[in-house]
């Protein structure tokens, strides 16, 4: 952006006696309101989704295909061999896990430390966790290859009067991914409650008012109600909080129990945690940019928003290319030639070729975000996107298959290739989360509408009126709210 | 709405506001002329409302505490009775019964059922939910999840009067004042 005088306010530029305004275009509530509820209920249907929700299910339809294949045929369909036992399934759950950690970051950590700009963006990562939470959850399902007693993961009395082994990390994941898919859900659904009654509120259509007013509970705007149900969102992100983090630190806890070298390490948690966050925040920009884009919500979703997001995104990155070196260091300085020869594996040996993917998407290109041109450049920030969204697959893939195909007795080593099913299965669950992503742009309110109008300097009860300084709401001082969002 | 109300009792009386600090002024005066059963109805949580209605904080944590309480105690009993009572078995050379290995599940059942016990336990305090309500058959009011802001007392209030709260209401300086009746006349 050139220093000439132009009409757009530019929300990116860093003045401290000055604060960022997060929503643009001189909106008020009504706007607002308009803006988010008329791409469910006003706007004709593009063509465009139409075309990509045809693209997209016929890729879920593959996907379960491909299960019923898997289910008929049995795990022998996939790549996998005799040391590496673990193979796609295991990445792509653990890939589909932590794209969703960006939406419960979002929604709890970033609401618990104050982030007012989360609003615009928090309805749409919270969706976005729950269909990557389904697509996760269906992985550890159909690689248990006997799915007919998949009900063993379970506390379920059964015939053999037998228990499931709650000592196993492996049980510790049914537990923290199921408690984490119920909480996602329970949050996503509260904060959208509000918004539902927007649209029942607005809706013309005797159908739209009927399953809206349903959704909607009843919910009036008592702020009797609002009362309890503040308390019960900050509650909710404080439980939200300690689980987002438990729950990649137990995905982790399946491999660093083990004992092979490359997985048993006690860094892992932190690891993955800093890696699941920096995946989905990627995921996020990679679908929020073509939406902002096409529904007209550049003045909700600004550049400053992503330019956060970026920011997170160089230092989950950094976090995770530090670890990387960590576990270098550590093989080295630990003595141990199993661990050494591990690594040294991984950065040179048959995998290479993922690892130096992986070294490059996760840790070199993140780091083009130190530069404001790029972190603030539309276009440049969603390649980076798609290359982060890449690297920290192949970073999954790395971890697992390369330690499992050189293990302690090299007699048995292998590679390890995957089948056709292996990747139809994959590209099946892309399909079955962008089905979910269009599903829900059409038929949900994409931003949380209540929760953008708390953050607008119209929201302040006491505009014009001396207040304290550093108020939760509506943070901009009158004298300087003489931006385009100024009131109306 | 026309103003005979024919078709069931009066609910009460509803104003209308154009922004928060408008409504923040008339909620203070409503608050100290003694009312209690009314309300403030908002598109969004207003900041600072809770003291100028006068509302006191929730029970609700509590509730969760229970909750927490519960499932952390339904994890312990549940690991302890299934792996080292009724059907132990020695894994790994682990005990059967140990406090490290049996804290995941802990922790989850325990932000679980808090989890559970906040969402449900704000739906029953708030009385929700309620499809049917007397300010739904008020076509004005369908913006109060919108773009206005709407203070409503209701009839059965001890200081209610038809028309002393009327003339209250309309001394607040909203846009205007309409009744609501218990049931929809259409």
């Amino acid at each position: 952006m050139n220093a000439s005088v132009t009409d757009t306010y530019d929300n990116t530029v860093d003045d401290p006696t000055r604060p960022q305004e997060l929503i643009l275009g001189g909106q008020d509530f009504t706007t607002i309101t308009e803006t988010v509820s008329d791409i469910v209920l006003e706007r004709k249907t593009p063509l465009a989704w139409y075309v990509a929700f045809m693209f997209t299910s016929g890729l879920t339809g593959i996907l379960f295909l491909m299960i019923g294949y898997l289910f008929i045929t049995g795990v022998g369909v996939w790549g996998l061999n005799n040391p590496v036992g673990w193979g796609w399934a295991i990445v792509n759950f653990v890939f589909w896990v932590g794209i969703g950690h960006a939406g419960t970051l979002i929604s709890a950590i970033l609401f618990l430390l104050r982030q007012k700009w989360r609003t615009s963006i928090n309805r749409f990562a919270e969706a976005m966790t729950i269909f990557a939470v389904i697509c996760a959850g269906i992985f550890p399902g159909i690689h248990v290859g006997r799915v007919w007693v998949v009900y063993w993961l379970f506390p379920i009395p059964n015939y053999q009067a037998m228990w499931p082994n709650f000592r196993s990390p492996l049980l510790w994941d049914v537990f923290a991914v199921g408690t984490y898919a119920t909480v996602s859900l329970l949050f996503w659904y509260m904060g959208m409650v509000p918004d539902l009654a927007t649209l029942r509120d607005r809706a013309r259509g005797r159908i739209q008012q009927l399953v809206y007013g349903v959704l909607a509970l009843g919910w009036r705007g008592s702020h009797r109600h609002w009362h309890r149900y503040e308390k019960a969102y900050l509650l909710l992100a404080g439980l939200a909080t300690p689980l987002v983090l438990s729950v990649h630190s137990v995905v982790s806890f399946d491999f660093a129990t083990a004992q092979l070298p490359g997985w048993h390490t006690t860094i892992f948690p932190p690891y993955f945690v800093a890696g699941a966050v920096f995946s989905g925040f990627a995921m996020v920009g990679t679908l929020l940019i073509p939406a902002r884009q096409w529904f007209g919500l550049k003045n909700i979703i600004t550049v400053h928003h992503l330019e956060n997001m970026n920011k997170i995104i160089l230092a989950t990155g950094s976090m995770v290319g530090f670890a990387y070196a960590t576990e270098f260091f550590i093989a080295w300085y630990s003595g141990n030639p199993n661990e050494s020869f591990a690594f040294v594996n991984r950065a040179f040996g048959p995998y290479a070729w993922a690892y130096w993917i992986m070294v490059t998407c996760n840790v070199v290109t993140p780091q083009l975000f130190w530069f404001k041109k790029i972190r603030t450049n539309i276009a440049i920030m969603w390649v980076m996107y798609i290359f982060v969204n890449i690297g920290m697959w192949f970073e999954r893939f790395v971890i697992t298959v390369s330690s499992l195909s050189r293990d302690f007795l090299p007699s048995s080593w292998a590679y390890y290739k995957p089948t056709l099913v292996d990747i139809l299965t994959f590209m099946g669950s892309w399909g079955l989360f962008f089905t979910l992503v269009l599903l829900f742009i059409r038929f949900l309110p994409m931003v949380a509408m209540a929760e953008v109008k708390t953050v607008m300097p119209i929201a302040d009860a006491h505009s014009g009126e001396r207040r304290s300084v550093g108020d939760y709401h509506g943070d901009i001082p009158a004298h300087v709210r003489k931006g385009p969002g100024g009131g109306k | 709405m026309s103003a005979d109300n024919k078709q069931g009792a009066l609910y009460g009386l509803l104003t209308e506001f154009e922004s928060p600090s408008l409504l923040m002024k008339a909620v203070e005066k409503v608050r100290d002329a003694g009312y209690s059963k009314w309300d403030v109805h908002t598109p969004f949580p207003v900041h600072g409302m809770d003291d100028a209605m006068g509302i006191r904080g929730t029970q609700l944590p509590f509730i969760v505490l229970v909750g927490g309480l519960t499932g952390l105690s339904l994890a312990t009993l549940m690991q302890w009775w299934m792996n080292a009572v009724d059907y132990p078995f020695v894994i790994s050379g682990k005990p059967l019964f140990g406090i490290p290995a049996n804290v995941p599940i802990m922790f989850e059942l325990t932000v679980l059922f808090s989890a559970f016990a906040s969402f449900f336990g704000m739906w029953i305090l708030n009385n929700l939910p309620k499809w049917y309500h007397p300010l739904f058959t008020n076509r004005r009011f369908r913006r109060a999840t919108q773009d206005r802001f709407f203070i409503v007392i209701e009839a059965c209030d001890p200081k209610f009067h038809p028309e002393r709260t009327r003339e209250f209401l309309v001394s607040l300086g909203g846009n205007v004042v309409e009744q609501v009746n218990e049931s929809a006349e259409d």
